[in-house]
């Protein structure tokens, strides 16, 4: 803590972080007080740097695969996807229908569970300790154990492969997951009617750290961050990547772009999800998950570039890949959606409490694995 | 995704739109064929501002920024010449070696939340690999871009001259090299050495 100027309208600088209990890991914000009142506020982050970029440039496209899983740790199977559908689109190579099904149902347990641990954490950011947060978790780990049984990991899945998935899921698997998925409704009443209602939720979250529609978009920010403030725009609905054009499912938005629209967007995404998962569960086709002929060792895709895109739970996952004819991809670079919609935060945070950049940030659903790389 | 017209479609609209602009279509010969458009440095902040404020286009989105290290090249190709060699003239084989520099490009991917269409994929190059190696910054058009330059002016050393904040982001503010750059050469304790390159 600095005091820059003493006397009436004193300005103190803060360091928030790298340890706070609301940076989610090693994070830190300049923050410059008056009072309580913040007037500005820097993030300063690179504290989990490890070039994970360059690490992905010195290996095959394969070997990249098991490092994607360790940007977002929370969402490893949609950073696999992201990235397979980078290499995809490079070297033109087809995804069996059964795979893509497969792809869908572990990327929308994955959504859940991402949004369910991020209503915890934001709670517990409000104080509500505990309770919230371990009731989300309850949920997250019967996902993980599933994610355990297909992949062989909870969390660092590498599970998925250019030109498909790695292992067929078993029958006993799919049912396992239809009966979550029966159950995962009755979580998110029971999770909205505990909340919901809830004076301090209210008068905590309204109105706190407003973002703009024009600023988001301006911005570049991404998921249902993005939606909270009212802009329809899903690359689930936009690029209809994968066999996302099969599944009927709304693209939920708010109308105040604030901390409660962005925990209600979480909320009502969950139900999305479990409306998708139901359909693809009743849908998906017999037969193989990966064409034998597709080459994974040594493959050398045709000089290009690509730009592959999904929309991970926390935003715009994209992967950009330059091939120069080797099999080590020349660029590969990494589209990280927690750290672009950083961006705004000190926009979202000017003029308010101290106490409110807590919550704003819990609201951004920021993961620091990704957002140093 | 339909209303995106072909890239030398494109290319004609920024030309018109833009009085002076010179605009190169750099071809993709991979599946995905997302060519892209070379943008030279003086109009590049102009073209930003006619892709994103044009009706027909409404590019509103600017997804992805990135730097990319092209190192010198040195293609040596044999030709034939004729000399004169003890008064009598001869073909002779020689070797020519041609040097094309290296540059430091800065891409843009952008898409329209607004028309839903995209990528249109904008490139600017520098004019060398050194040190000062510059690129006007898009920060002033797309909010987006604040942190990305920020990013690829910290791993590639691309100066975006014009950007409101251009600070180190990722690696620590002592720190001297570029480490995303194709010729970097780590400490001896980095565990990245022996690595095959």
């Amino acid at each position: 803590m600095v005091r820059l100027e003493s006397g009436p309208g004193e300005i103190m600088e803060v360091s928030m972080g790298p340890h706070h209990p609301s940076t989610h890991g090693v994070f830190r914000m300049d923050v410059r007080l008056e009072g309580e009142r913040v007037v500005r506020l820097k993030p300063v982050f690179g504290y989990l740097h490890r070039n994970h970029e360059k690490i992905a440039e010195h290996g095959a496209y394969l070997s990249a695969i098991p490092y994607t899983d360790r940007l977002d740790y929370l969402c490893s199977m949609t950073n696999n996807w992201g990235y397979v559908l980078a290499v995809e689109k490079l070297a033109g190579i087809p995804v069996p229908e059964r795979a893509e099904y497969i792809r869908v149902i572990v990327a929308e347990l994955t959504r859940f569970q991402n949004h369910a641990g991020l209503v915890g954490f934001l709670l517990q950011d409000m104080g509500a300790s505990g309770t919230p947060l371990m009731y989300a978790f309850r949920e997250r780990e019967k996902i993980l154990d599933l994610f355990e049984s297909l992949s062989g990991a909870r969390m660092m899945c590498n599970y998925m492969r250019f030109g498909g998935v790695r292992v067929d899921c078993s029958a006993e698997w799919l049912e396992e997951v239809r009966q979550l998925n029966a159950r995962l409704p009755r979580f998110v009443d029971e999770f909205e009617a505990l909340l919901r209602g809830n004076e301090i939720l209210m008068a905590r979250t309204q109105g706190t750290g407003v973002l703009s529609r024009e600023l988001a978009i301006n911005a570049g920010v991404t998921g249902p961050m993005l939606r909270a403030s009212g802009v329809n725009y899903d690359i689930r609905k936009v690029d209809k990547y994968g066999v996302y054009d099969r599944f009927a499912f709304r693209v939920p938005l708010g109308d105040h772009g604030d901390v409660y629209d962005r925990y209600m967007m979480r909320i009502l995404e969950m139900r999305e999800s479990v409306k998708i998962l139901e359909q693809a569960l009743k849908d998906i086709p017999e037969g193989p998950v990966m064409d034998p002929k597709t080459r994974l060792r040594g493959l050398r895709p045709k000089a290009g570039e690509a730009y592959g895109r999904i929309e991970s739970p926390k935003g715009e996952l994209g992967f950009f890949l330059i091939s120069d004819g080797t099999t080590n991809p020349y660029r590969y670079r990494v589209r990280p959606p927690s750290m672009i919609n950083l961006t705004i935060l000190e926009d979202m945070c000017l003029g308010r409490n101290i106490a409110d950049v807590v919550i704003t940030l819990g609201s951004v659903d920021i993961v620091l694995g990704e957002v140093d790389r | 995704m339909t209303s995106l017209p072909a890239v030398e479609e494109l290319k004609a609209w920024i030309e018109a739109g833009v009085p002076g602009a010179a605009v190169r279509v750099i071809p993709n010969g991979s599946p995905s064929a997302q060519h892209s458009l070379l943008i030279d440095q003086e109009h590049a902040r102009t073209v930003a501002e006619f892709l994103r404020d044009d009706a027909r286009l409404r590019l509103d989105f600017c997804s992805l920024v990135t730097g990319v290290d092209w190192l010198d090249t040195e293609t040596t190709e044999k030709i034939k010449v004729k000399k004169v060699v003890d008064g009598v003239e001869q073909e002779v084989e020689e070797t020519r070696k041609t040097k094309t520099p290296g540059y430091l490009e800065a891409v843009y991917h952008l898409f329209s939340m607004e028309k839903k269409h995209g990528p249109v994929i904008l490139r600017l190059r520098t004019a060398n690999r050194t040190d000062d190696a510059h690129v006007p910054s898009l920060t002033p058009v797309w909010r987006s871009a604040e942190f990305q330059e920020r990013e690829a002016f910290d791993l590639y050393g691309i100066v975006f001259d014009g950007h409101p904040d251009l600070r180190r982001i990722l690696m620590w503010d002592g720190f001297a090299d570029y480490p995303m750059r194709k010729d970097y050469v780590p400490p001896a304790d980095d565990p990245l050495v022996g690595v095959r390159p």
